[in-house]
């Protein structure tokens, strides 16, 4: 029911997790998950997901693909804990072991739109190399008790971390009602939601 | 190429053509200017060419023409009035001069065109000579002259009009260049006089007004032809001293091409460019002035831009005529292309290019001649090492260095090239970007771009942009309303005249004027007085006369100001006079005005002279002026005469010849007889045509009257005329100066004391409401908040309302609506003026516009209504009628945007009389738009002839000083953070007024209500004030105490004082947790060791391997951990597996005596058959009644669950009930769940099956059975332990009433053996359970916040050793060496053990036994109320109060009951010790370990009990350390429970000690007080307790039986009551069975169940709530009755000990 007065605004995601690129591992898998703050609640579609193991084809040998859906819409008051997504990615290690392999977070885009985004990954070191070797050994690599933890920047300063990949996903934003409460979403410059600089970044990161 | 002759033939051909050209058109237009212009446009070229010579005549011309420009513009000035009139002049000279002028010039032409083509050939030089200055033409011209000030005049307008031109010729033909040095001197000392002179003949206003008939447009627009013609010369000025500027080397290029050709453009051009002159005069005639002023620069600056627009001109006819006079065939030529051999080519090249030679080049050209290289590093100096730079590419170098001029200073002495050992130097040698002294490059500047919103954000936006328009309504004020009394009517009027009368005194008009006078007159003194005594000129004359007009007008004015001054404080008092009677005849007063008169004494003598002076004056100068006024009449008059005189004589002749032609006609035979006179007359009469000849005929009797002579003005009765009007607009000399003061410091009578009328009208006047809205171009935009009508009809608004506007504005109206009741009706309109662009927010002053309405209203009350006649007088005479009316303070502007830029239209362009429409006020000047600029004002402010001293122009004067001078305002305040406000999203006050705001604060500050409050609404008006309701209440109630809530002071005090605590340590918490460890975010595997119950790699894994595959008795596993944040409600639920019990109270029969004969029913007929054979035969057939039918039920969270009833006493469930569990606020978090006070309470029940007997209805074929249940037990779980330990499995204990009616705890004595043996040690009911929660959550860690302490650092280091140890190798033993107490300090755990005296009462209560003290001072540690720290902090925190703190809280957990028991035991003698272990159900807690006589007892201080070591239902499971007084030890040995360890503290095998030899106790102060003191208990409190209980636990039963009547038996009460004192005193065990049977004697028809509950006293809920969990009150029998019964025992220091004896009774017939 179209309300003039509406109390709540939704933002409806559309999206997918396109794919991964991780040059040294195969046959991984993600999660996601979505972390958001007090004022927000989802109305439908799913908050969590796990998606299929992939492994790279001969093609793109560094290319992993898993094209999972995202489907979610929330309702907020406050623009304040606007939702963001955490996604990690795991995989087998050379024991069979089911291992981590990344952490990644980002923001749901404001604007509606669609928008593409490269999050870089990353993975929490052991502490010692005594550590290191023995969680290797063992297939329990260090890992967040919560992966919600990326999506925060408290108590990160404790944590040491490795940067292990990226992680591509595409989003399709809908907003309603946005503006009716006084928030303006929409970009200054139409051409910045197409834009990731993160290929260059990539390029670097790489090199 | 073209020969010579060629060019000379061609020339005169062209020279020819031009002639005849210029001699026709001479002919055809003399008159005109065009020739004028043309003959000068001729000359132009000709200028161009010679200004590109340089020779030293040209240069003294030029200076000459510098010189005449700057006198030109001096007299251009002047000539522009003037001019014209001495044009007049000129034109008058004979004119055959002029033509003969004409002639000389054409041939002058001839020759010039003639010398152009020679100067061509002769290379341009000599053209100079037949150019002679027209600088000393002009100076030359003076001598003959005979007026000196004409000539002047007449020089700048001859130097172009035509006779310029002839006087130039002769000039010519005198050749005076050899003159010109004297010249330029004549010129320069002649410049002083004719600037004097111009200045002494200005009077342009008057002059221009006489003389101005534009009649000769012919010589005024002369002068424009020269402008441009004078000035082609400046480029070429310029271009003098430098390089060729672009149109030398123009000329320069042209020249070297065929001459030809360029004679022919040269024609061209000019014929081009007369064309283009003669449209340019026309519109040069306008910018005329404008040129005029700017002088000689402009007008060099518009030939140059002339000149520019030429250029190209020329060029494009020059290829045409190129093309046109040769074909292209002429320059081609068709031939091989050139080759040039390579070696050839080098050596062309050698002798252009340069090739820096690889090779070194020699030391010795290097060097200054003659010098040998200096190597400094040979003679010991220090060279740094130069930068490596190949030798090749230096010698490339030096090479090329050496080529150049200066080449040698770039070598050092040793021959090579100069270099830093370094090059990159140490610090930047960019400039600085910030110097201080200097300001900063304006394109280094950063500039500052306010955030705007995009275009694409504002669809729609026109492209004109945005405006804000800011509409200020900031109030009203009524001058009449419908609702005015007519006190308010008449104070109203007295009220205005104030406000003229503040507004005026304020002006001060009349001082002002009055000065102004004496001022003028004291002038006028002078100038008549002055040096030039008598001998006035005529101008002083005039100027004498022009003062005299001033001085009257000026007084006529200060006359006119006195009176009104007069009038209006006499219209005052008089109105003052009316309120008052007005006042009197009504006897009451609705407005607080009052008048009061201040007399102020003035000087009577000084007065009165000054009084005598100015009617004298006056006096004087009104007799001059009669005088003057008799004079001017009587010249008038004498005039008037004249003409009349004329006129009759003209009457008469006309008359005469009327008679005359009569006569003529009658007697033309007649001759002529005709006087002299009319004779004279008769040739101008003829003259005159007939038509007047009527006219005057028929005007012949009405000529004009004969003029009257003027009288003589009567001096005498001027004198008294003036006395007169003194005496009415003046004080009377020594009469006190009156100021009239309007004060508001009356009162209003009362309401009550008012008719009814008034009343009515008071009503009336609060029930309006006045809102205005504001209308855009006739839209409505907004509008006010609605403001109640004062009873001062006053309304303020005070709101600023931002308009973004888009569409020009047209109107802007402000209505005022008037709301009675809900209906706004329109009361009037206000058309407010729209601003001007200029007039900008904060500038702008409120004004105040008028408006009324014409709105008829009649009231029945005291209202004198609107547009309706009233009176003040009682009669109704002096009938009024008055319209509503008032004025708006409102203040409309436009908004201002970034960077202040206003955001307004842009101006339209004002009217062009703007300026001159009015002087005296700025503002109908030029519109409040002007004042903003402040060239314009200056303008307006010169133009208007300002008065700088009157008062009302001090500001403009002010302003126009500041601006003139050039300053610019600086602010006058410094910031710090100038961008700040930029960011303030609003303003502090609306943050803080407004409620969504608070609500986001206080969530984030995670105040408890609002910590994980979930969706803020998103709209302020959604917020309301419920929310805060709450934390309001906490807030304000911080001290205050609800006795009513707590039943009992002392207690109340101590919630409030517990809350404040759990505050500040939940706050201190807050922030605690945020501080994060590693393990709080990554979960690592920690480094596997050997050895150790730790998840050692090696012993887990070896462990696994030797695991039995199915073992026969499965260990639970451990579960996957949730952390719980993501959970939803639903998502947790609770499993409680019930096992199963043992010792459950069996049935006791009926009665213990043999059954009685009363009972026919007797045992159920279906029990017995159902019942198992019976075992105990001494029961006999009792046995089958007795068997008891247990079930356990479980409510959580108002959930109850229960299992199916099993046999026995011992019976085996094996059930598992789930329970949903739902946190509150949905909030999941750690410190969420921790803080859930929910109990888990695990009821267990007997189920009776009742039975009514046979229904009759159906033949007696079914039985009607009711099943009844009665409590026996319950065992009460807090979720918070369950949550902390995840899981619990074990045995409880039940809590059994000491009495249950019906009931019996004696052993089932069928079975022996040596279980039962172990079981018999203790006494009660066992429950075995397990809880856990699905999914398994993470249990919350404790704070590890470091607290401070004051203890030694080296024991503190040493404690967190000695934990840390205990930690890695025993984890699940408990280990506490230093803890916090409740100041939230850290302190050591032995500080807390002394021993403390137990209440002397207790110990005096059995002074035989100590066994039973024991047991009772155990029992009053029980029985202060336990509280545990975790549900209370939130935090897994332990907090440890000192034992009088906890005495005097009386509440606490196990700590500070063991510790208060291990205190009291030490004090009576025993040896004690604290146990750290861990217990079920509490998890980590404290037990109190005595050893007497050789045996161990453990004491479980909440519940009083003791236990064997060896007891097997001992809750304590685990002991992690022992703590006594002086040491603390950490069990080592293998096993924790207490019955498998020794308890020996001796053994260092066993028992690791923290202070040791190494460490020995640095002797410790106990933080306990030495002695504790107690107050005695007061019973008076304790009966008013019980009886407030009592009521209000009965009030409670009939509330939960909504349904069925509840009876009370007060019989069965009374006796109840009598024996809970003997159950206290039996210390809570079962008396004997003296009561019952007692009970049973005096109820021997009822079949009663019951039992007495015990409790320690903490607050009446938990008393309430055990009450219900017992379910009594759900007895449905409708003949079921109730006893109840409370007893309240008081022990020392307020510690209370409650019993509730509830029992039901069932009539059993």
């Amino acid at each position: 029911m179209a309300s003039n007065n509406p109390s709540v605004f939704l933002l409806m995601i559309n999206g997918q997790i396109e794919g991964g690129n991780f040059p040294e591992y195969d046959d991984l898998y993600c999660k996601y998950c979505f972390v958001y703050g007090h004022d927000w609640a989802p109305t439908s579609g799913l908050e969590e997901g796990i998606s299929q193991i992939t492994s790279k084809s001969r093609l793109s040998p560094h290319k992993l693909i898993w094209n999972f859906p995202l489907e979610i819409t929330f309702k907020s008051t406050n623009p304040s804990g606007w939702p963001q997504i955490v996604v990690s990615v795991y995989g087998p290690d050379t024991f069979g072991n089911d291992v981590v392999r990344g952490y990644g977070a980002t923001h749901i885009p404001f604007s509606p739109g669609q928008h593409t985004k490269t999050i870089p990954m990353f993975v929490p070191e052991s502490t010692s190399r005594l550590q290191k070797f023995t969680s290797w050994l063992m297939g329990r690599r260090p890992e967040y008790t919560d992966p919600k933890v990326v999506a925060q920047g408290e108590g990160r300063e404790v944590t040491r971390v490795c940067s292990q990949g990226f992680v591509t996903l595409t989003f399709h934003i809908v907003t309603k009602d946005m503006k009716k409460l006084g928030y303006d979403g929409t970009p200054s410059d139409p051409s910045n939601t197409l834009s990731p600089p993160t290929q260059s970044l990539y390029m670097r990161t790489r090199r | 190429m073209a020969s010579a002759s060629d060019i000379g033939e061609k020339l005169r051909k062209k020279r020819r053509a031009f002639q005849e050209s210029l001699g026709k058109r001479h002919e055809a237009d003399q008159q005109a200017l065009v020739p004028h212009g043309s003959e000068e446009l001729v000359r132009r070229p000709l200028e161009d060419l010679t200004a590109a010579e340089e020779d030293p005549g040209e240069t003294l011309r030029r200076q000459m023409k510098a010189q005449r420009q700057r006198r030109k513009k001096k007299l251009q000035e002047v000539g522009s009035v003037s001019g014209s009139g001495e044009r007049v002049e000129e034109r008058s000279q004979p004119r055959p001069h002029e033509e003969q002028q004409q002639e000389v010039e054409e041939v002058e032409e001839v020759e010039e065109v003639e010398e152009v083509g020679a100067s061509r050939r002769r290379g341009l030089a000599p053209l100079v000579v037949s150019r002679p200055p027209p600088g000393p033409q002009t100076a030359v011209s003076p001598p003959p002259s005979s007026s000196q000030s004409e000539r002047v005049v007449d020089t700048p307008s001859s130097s172009r009009s035509d006779q310029s031109m002839r006087q130039r010729m002769r000039e010519k033909l005198r050749a005076a260049r050899s003159k010109a040095e004297s010249f330029l001197q004549q010129e320069a000392s002649m410049e002083p006089g004719s600037r004097l002179q111009s200045l002494r003949d200005r009077d342009p206003l008057t002059r221009f007004d006489r003389q101005g008939e534009p009649d000769h447009p012919g010589p005024s627009e002369a002068p424009t032809s020269t402008g441009p013609a004078a000035t082609p010369r400046e480029p070429a000025r310029r271009g003098e001293k430098g390089r060729p500027t672009a149109e030398e080397s123009y000329n320069f290029f042209t020249f070297n091409f065929d001459p030809e050709p360029e004679e022919g453009t040269d024609e061209k051009s000019r014929r081009k460019r007369k064309k283009k002159k003669a449209a340019e005069e026309e519109g040069e005639d306008d910018d005329e002035e404008e040129e005029a002023e700017r002088g000689g620069e402009g007008a060099s600056e518009e030939e140059e831009y002339e000149q520019d627009e030429e250029v190209p001109l020329v060029r494009e006819e020059e290829e045409e005529v190129f093309i046109i006079d040769q074909s292209s065939q002429d320059f081609l030529e068709v031939r091989r292309a050139d080759y040039l051999g390579y070696q050839s080519r080098l050596l062309r090249d050698s002798g252009l290019l340069f090739m820096p030679s690889l090779l070194t080049a020699p030391s010795s050209r290097k060097l200054p001649d003659d010098a040998q290289p200096r190597y400094l590093e040979e003679e010991g100096l220090y060279v740094g090492e130069r930068p490596p730079v190949t030798p090749s590419n230096e010698n490339i170098l030096e090479n090329r260095v050496l080529k150049q001029e200066e080449g040698r200073r770039w070598f050092g002495d040793d021959g090579r090239i100069l270099a830093l050992p370094d090059p990159i130097k140490e610090s930047s040698t960019r400039p600085p970007l910030f110097l201080l002294e200097e300001e900063l490059d304006p394109a280094l500047h950063t500039v500052y771009h306010k955030a705007v919103m995009s275009q694409h954000a504002v669809r729609g936006a026109g492209p004109q942009g945005e405006y804000q328009l800011d509409v200020d309504v900031s109030g009203l004020i009524f001058s009449h309303h419908p609702l005015f009394s007519r006190e308010h009517v008449l104070t109203a009027r007295l009220a205005q005249s104030y406000d003229l009368h503040l507004s005026r005194g304020r002006g001060n008009l009349s001082l002002h004027l009055t000065h102004k006078l004496d001022g003028l007159r004291s002038a006028l003194r002078r100038m008549l007085e002055g040096p030039g005594g008598g001998a006035l000129t005529p101008a002083m004359r005039r100027r004498v006369s022009e003062y005299r007009l001033e001085v009257r007008s000026t007084r006529l004015l200060r006359d006119g100001e006195l009176e009104k001054d007069r009038a209006l404080l006499r219209t005052m008092v008089t109105l003052w006079k009316e309120v008052k009677a007005l006042r009197e005849l009504q006897r009451y007063s609705n407005t607080p005005y009052k008048l009061c008169l201040r007399r102020e004494e003035v000087e009577r003598a000084l007065d009165e002279r000054q009084y005598e002076e100015e009617v004298l004056m006056e006096v004087m100068e009104q007799e001059a002026e009669s005088e003057e006024l008799y004079q001017k009449r009587l010249g008038a008059y004498r005039e008037q005469l004249e003409e009349w005189k004329v006129w009759r004589r003209q009457q008469k002749a006309k008359q005469q010849k009327k008679k005359q032609k009569r006569k003529k006609r009658r007697k033309k035979k007649r001759g002529q007889s005709v006087d002299d006179t009319e004779d004279d007359e008769e040739d101008d009469v003829d003259d005159e045509d007939e038509g007047e000849q009527e006219v005057s005929d028929a005007e012949g009797e009405e000529g004009p009257p004969r003029p009257e002579a003027p009288e003589r003005p009567d001096l005498g009765a001027l004198e008294a005329r003036v006395r007169e009007k003194a005496s009415r607009i003046r004080r009377k000399p020594g009469e006190p100066l009156l100021v009239p003061e309007l004060t508001v410091a009356g009162n209003i009578t009362p309401n009550d004391q008012v008719p009814r009328a008034e009343l009515a009208r008071r009503e009336e006047v609060l029930r309006r409401h006045l809102l205005v809205k504001v209308l855009y171009n006739e839209k409505e935009v907004s509008q006010t908040d609605r403001r109640a009508l004062g009873p001062d009809f006053r309304v303020h608004f005070g709101q600023i309302f931002n308009l973004r506007v888009r569409n020009a504005p047209q109107s802007i109206r402000l209505q005022v609506f008037e709301e009675v009741g809900s209906a706004p009706s329109l009361l009037a309109g206000v058309c407010v003026p729209v601003p001007e662009p200029s007039v900008l927010t904060g500038r702008t002053p409120t004004e105040e516009l008028e408006f009324s309405s014409n709105q008829r209203v009649l009231f029945s009350h005291e209202g004198v209504g609107s547009d309706v006649p009233f009176s003040f007088q009682e009669d109704g005479g002096n009938r009024q009628t008055l319209l509503t009316s008032g004025k708006m303070a409102c203040c409309v502007s436009w908004g201002r945007g970034e960077e202040d830029a206003p955001l307004a239209p842009p101006p339209t362009q004002p009217p062009p009389g703007a300026l001159h429409r009015g002087c005296g006020d700025p503002f109908p000047g030029m519109g409040a738009s002007g004042l903003g600029d402040l060239r314009r004002m200056g303008e307006w402010a010169a133009e208007s002839r300002l008065d700088p001293n009157d008062p009302q122009n001090t500001a403009v004067m002010q302003l126009l000083k500041v601006a003139c001078s050039g300053e610019v305002t600086a602010p006058e305040y410094f910031r710090l953070e100038q961008l700040q406000e930029e960011f303030n999203f609003a303003t502090e006050e609306e943050l803080e007024r407004s409620r969504r705001f608070r609500l986001l604060r206080l969530r984030s500050q995670e105040v408890s209500e609002f910590r994980n409050y979930r969706c803020v609404p998103s709209l302020e008006r959604e917020v309301t004030d419920k929310t805060f309701q709450e934390y309001e209440r906490r807030l304000r109630e911080g001290d205050m105490v609800d006795t009513r809530e707590h039943l009992d002071s002392h207690r109340a005090l101590v919630a409030k004082y517990l809350q404040k605590i759990r505050e500040s340590v939940i706050n201190r918490f807050l922030v605690a947790k945020h501080h994060y460890l590693l393990s709080d975010l990554v979960m690592e595997e920690q480094v596997p060791s050997i050895g150790g119950a730790g998840p050692g790699i090696l012993g887990l894994n070896l462990f696994k391997l030797a695991e039995p595959k199915r073992p026969l008795k499965p260990q639970r596993k451990e579960r996957k951990k949730v952390t719980a944040q993501n959970l939803t409600d639903g998502d947790i639920r609770l499993l409680v597996n019930i096992i199963r019990a043992y010792d459950v109270p069996a049935r006791r029969p009926f009665s213990s005596r043999p059954p009685a004969p009363a009972r026919p029913g007797g045992p159920s007929f279906s029990e017995s058959f159902a019942a198992p054979p019976p075992q105990n035969p001494a029961q006999g057939s009792d046995w089958l009644l007795s068997q008891v039918r247990p079930f356990v039920e479980v409510s959580f969270q108002r959930t109850v669950l229960q299992t199916s009833p099993a046999e026995g006493p011992n019976p085996c469930w094996n059930q598992e009930l789930e329970l949903p569990f739902s946190a509150p606020n949905g909030d999941y978090s750690t410190t969420g769940l921790q803080a859930v006070k929910d109990v888990v309470f695990i009821n267990l029940f007997d189920e009776v099956l009742q039975e009514l007997g046979v229904d009759d209805a159906e033949g007696g074929r079914s039985i009607h059975t009711r099943v009844e249940r009665h409590w026996l037990g319950s065992v009460k779980i807090p979720f918070s332990t369950i949550y902390s330990q995840a899981r619990i499995d074990g045995t409880f204990k039940v809590d059994t009433p000491a009495v249950l009616l019906g009931y019996s705890k004696e052993r089932s004595h069928g079975d022996g053996g040596g279980y039962d043996t172990v079981r018999s040690l203790s006494e009660g009911t066992f429950l075995t359970v397990f809880i856990t929660m699905e999914p398994q959550l993470v249990p919350g860690d404790t704070v590890r916040e470091k607290f401070d302490s004051q203890e030694e650092e080296r024991l503190l280091l040493a404690s967190e050793r000695f934990e840390k140890e205990a930690g890695l190798s025993f984890p699940d033993r408990p280990c506490l060496t230093s803890v916090i107490d409740i100041s939230g300090k850290m302190v050591f755990i032995t500080r807390f053990i002394r021993p403390l005296n137990p209440p002397p009462e207790l110990l005096d209560a059995f002074p035989n036994s100590p066994q039973d003290a024991t047991d009772l001072v155990a029992r009053f540690v029980s029985l202060v109320p336990s509280l545990p720290d975790s549900t209370s902090f939130s935090g897994a925190c332990d907090l440890w109060s000192t034992s009088d703190q906890f005495l005097t809280l009386l509440a606490g957990d196990e700590e500070e009951h063991a510790v208060l028991l291990c205190n009291y035991f030490l004090s009576m003698g025993k040896k004690a010790w604290l146990i750290i272990g861990t217990a079920i159900p509490e998890g980590p807690t404290a037990y109190v370990l005595t050893l007497e006589q050789s045996r161990f007892l453990i004491w479980n201080p909440s519940s009083g009990h003791h236990y064997g070591q060896h007891d097997t239902f001992c809750p304590l499971q685990a002991v992690g350390c022992l703590v006594s007084a002086d040491n603390v030890w950490f069990n080592i040995q293998e096993h924790a429970s207490p019955m498998r360890i020794s308890l020996d503290v001796g053994k260092a095998h066993l028992w690791k000690p923290f202070f040791s030899r190494s460490f020995p106790h640095p002797g410790l102060a106990s933080v306990q007080p030495p002695e504790l003191l107690y107050r005695r208990s007061d019973r008076a409190a304790a009966a008013e307790l019980q009886e407030r209980m009592e009521k209000v636990l009965k009030e409670k039963l009939m509330e939960w039986r909504p349904r069925q009547p509840t009876r009370w038996n007060r019989y069965c009460t009374s006796t109840l009551r009598h024996f809970l004192p003997r159950l206290e005193l039996s210390g809570g065990r079962d008396p004997d069975d003296q009561h019952r049977l007692e009970l049973q004697a005096l109820l021997g028809d009822y079949r009663i169940s019951g039992f007495p509950l015990h409790l320690p006293f903490s607050e009446l809920r938990p008393v309430v709530e055990a009450v219900f969990s017992t379910g009594v009150h759900s007895a449905e029998a409708s003949n079921v009755e109730f006893a109840l019964a409370v007893y309240v025992h008081p022990y020392p220091n307020n510690v209370l000990s409650v019993w509730v004896y509830l029992a039901s009774l069932l009539r059993s017939r």
